[in-house]
């Protein structure tokens, strides 16, 4: 994530501090670096590898690795390689837009809830509704009810991009909402809120001001996380052939048309399912690693 | 306690009938229409006639509360009817499929047993794994064993269960040729053939749950018995000069399995949601599977019964968990 790659530079000797705690954990430091490999790879990729993912060269079909196509082909002679690259920009794009969308309702209800005691009651019984909503089965039925309509609004492939990155975010900002009403509800009792607002601030210029930053480190622990439980959800549904059509590849895309060739082709799961577990492998560790370096207590030892 | 309980359960009807609201105005509001997909050469009488059948012509507070009544009242009166063989239902109208036109009820029961047996074995099987590592883990804490186990749990946590599914299949089916890929439903096991090929396409359904469910278990299990091993209880057990097994396997093990057991509680409606997709990978026709199906044929009785079973299961596993915490320590009762 680009935070953690913002810790280089000392704005203050706090991040140096979180820098040098979050070096020392070496799984998080190295799914770190395979994560900004990946958010390399995927943005500049197509540069380097410039095959068209989508161009169909059918004399050249079901190739097995060689030079010309590194990962082999596909059943219509369209290249692995380019299509796993293709399929992880849209998958990291899901998940990066999807976790933001999250992360910023879950932190507006939990700052709402928790400044603000007349909406604490009703929001958190809303997040309680939320959490009590089979989430899996109401997302199928969510991208099967609106799938149709925005894709004739908006196109085949943004409708269902919209669709996706919003139903992923309405589902999953629960956890979110939760740390951030507790974290301001402790926050809001201290000094420095009580002699911001006895100099008269505003309320939401006391929360933005100074709210929001002491909060900050479990929000960009559950944005972490949040990547990678979008990026899981998203392949899941395209694996249950409910996420995007099969000529506009992502990773869950790409597996679940391979195992329809899994009897002939076994090896060709293996890409799109690595790319994915990867992804998602290195995503945890580095919240791991962050959560760790962001908690003082601990950084102190 | 029992005035906790009846509180507590109290409470989940109306959250149950906020559950049920909320699915059902989803499906309604939504845009789409279920007659839809018919032929456009059937005239427009005929198609609102069809609507009409399907149950669409009421208003929608008349529908949802024809629907409250059909699911809470109709269709509990014919289970019981069916299993007191007195006619207690009588010719109350359940809720039927569109796709089948058969109840929903009916082909739900008939897909329950392989869901169970799948989701109940898997779980059973990752609990069983999960409690032994994470004591292990926390009792030889930073260990090889430890740190293997952190890994291989970081691991089982992050890869997908389509993706392990699909390359067991790979190794196990494609290349071994060992285990059976597909589920085959209709085996009955009548003779120890029958219930050794039962247990062969069993296996790696059950494996890809369980190995998924014990990788979140042992965390659990882990985190718990290292906040008990510090505590003062401890100290005294071993300095009463009781026998470290004693120590570890009667006062701690206990102690750190009061939050554990209510994890896993908790977790189980979790485990019925992620059966959707290994059903789909081993092509189990259970629960998760009739869901997608219906879904794709646009089924909405089933699509909202099947929801709200889900829905029913969080709110009475939530109902348990609570429920477990307040028998097994004693401190946090809340009367």
């Amino acid at each position: 994530m680009t935070e953690a790659v913002e810790f280089t530079a000392p704005p203050s000797s706090q991040w140096n501090d979180v820098w040098h705690q979050f070096k020392s954990h070496r799984g998080a430091l190295v799914g770190c670096l395979f994560f900004v490999f990946i958010l390399l790879t995927v943005a500049f990729g197509p540069m380097v590898w410039s095959i068209d993912p989508q161009y169909i060269d059918i004399r050249a079909r079901n190739s097995g690795m060689s030079i010309a196509h590194p990962l082999g082909t596909d059943q219509l002679g369209r290249d692995t390689l380019a299509r796993v690259i293709a399929g992880g920009r849209t998958s990291v794009a899901v998940g990066v837009t999807a976790m933001l969308l999250s992360v910023l309702l879950g932190t507006f209800v939990g700052v709402l809830a928790g400044f603000f005691p007349k909406f604490d009651g009703p929001l958190m019984r809303f997040t309680d509704l939320f959490l009590a909503l089979p989430l899996l089965p109401l997302l199928l039925v969510m991208i099967m009810l609106f799938r149709d309509v925005l894709r004739s609004v908006l196109g085949p492939e943004s409708g269902v991009f919209i669709l996706i990155v919003c139903v992923i975010g309405i589902t999953s900002w629960m956890q979110a909402a939760r740390i951030v009403r507790g974290d301001v509800l402790s926050i809001k009792e201290r000094e420095f809120v009580l002699a911001s607002r006895s100099v008269g601030t505003p309320p939401v210029r006391l929360v933005i001001r100074h709210i929001l930053p002491n909060i900050l480190s479990p929000i960009m622990v559950s944005a972490t996380l949040g990547i990678a439980n979008a990026i899981i959800t998203e392949s899941a549904l395209s694996f249950l052939g409910l996420g995007f059509p099969s000529d506009f590849p992502t990773w869950g895309r790409l597996l679940y048309d391979s195992t329809d060739y899994l009897q002939q082709y076994p090896e060709r799961v293996l890409w799109p399912g690595l790319a994915i577990s990867l992804t998602v492998l290195s995503v945890n560790y580095m919240g791991d690693g962050l959560r760790d370096a962001l908690d003082p207590r601990i950084r102190g030892r | 306690m029992l005035q906790y309980t009846i509180r507590r359960t109290l409470f989940a009807i109306p959250t149950l009938l906020l559950i049920s609201l909320v699915i059902f105005l989803l499906l309604d509001l939504a845009p789409g229409d279920p007659t839809a997909q018919l032929p456009l050469t059937i005239p427009p009488d005929v198609k609102e006639k069809i609507r009409v059948s399907l149950g669409l012509g009421e208003p929608i507070h008349i529908r949802y509360l024809l629907w409250l009544n059909q699911f809470f009242v109709n269709e509990p009166l014919h289970i019981l009817s069916e299993l007191t063989a007195m006619d207690l239902s009588g010719d109350r109208q359940r809720v039927i499929s569109w796709q089948t036109r058969s109840p929903v009820v009916d082909i739900i029961v008939q897909r329950l047993p392989q869901t169970l047996w799948v989701v109940g074995l898997s779980y059973v099987v990752g609990v069983a794994i999960a409690l032994p590592i994470g004591i292990i883990s926390a009792y030889r804490q930073y260990s090889w064993f430890d740190q293997i186990g952190t890994f291989v749990s970081m691991v089982g946590f992050s890869v997908p269960t389509f993706f392990t599914g699909v390359l067991l299949i790979v190794v196990f089916s494609v290349q071994l040729n060992w285990l059976p890929s597909i589920y085959d439903t209709t085996l009955v096991v009548e003779d120890w053939n029958s219930f050794v090929r039962q247990v062969k396409q069993m296996i790696m359904p059950v494996m890809v749950l369980a190995l998924y469910n014990a990788a979140q278990i042992s965390r659990f299990m882990r985190a718990s018995m290292l906040d008990n091993l510090n505590q003062e209880y401890v100290r005294t057990a071993r300095a009463k000069g009781l026998r470290e097994r004693v120590v570890i396997l009667l006062h701690v093990l206990r102690n750190s399995l009061i939050p554990v057991v209510t994890v896993i509680a908790l977790g189980i409606p979790a485990v019925f949601a992620g059966a959707i997709i290994t059903e789909q990978v081993f092509k189990v026709n259970g629960l998760g599977q009739l869901l997608i199906i219906s879904i794709e044929a646009t089924d909405l009785p089933m699509v909202q019964t099947l929801t709200f079973i889900f829905a029913v299961l969080i709110v009475a596993f939530n109902l348990v968990a609570d429920i477990l915490y307040g028998i097994l320590d004693p401190r946090i009762r809340y009367d």
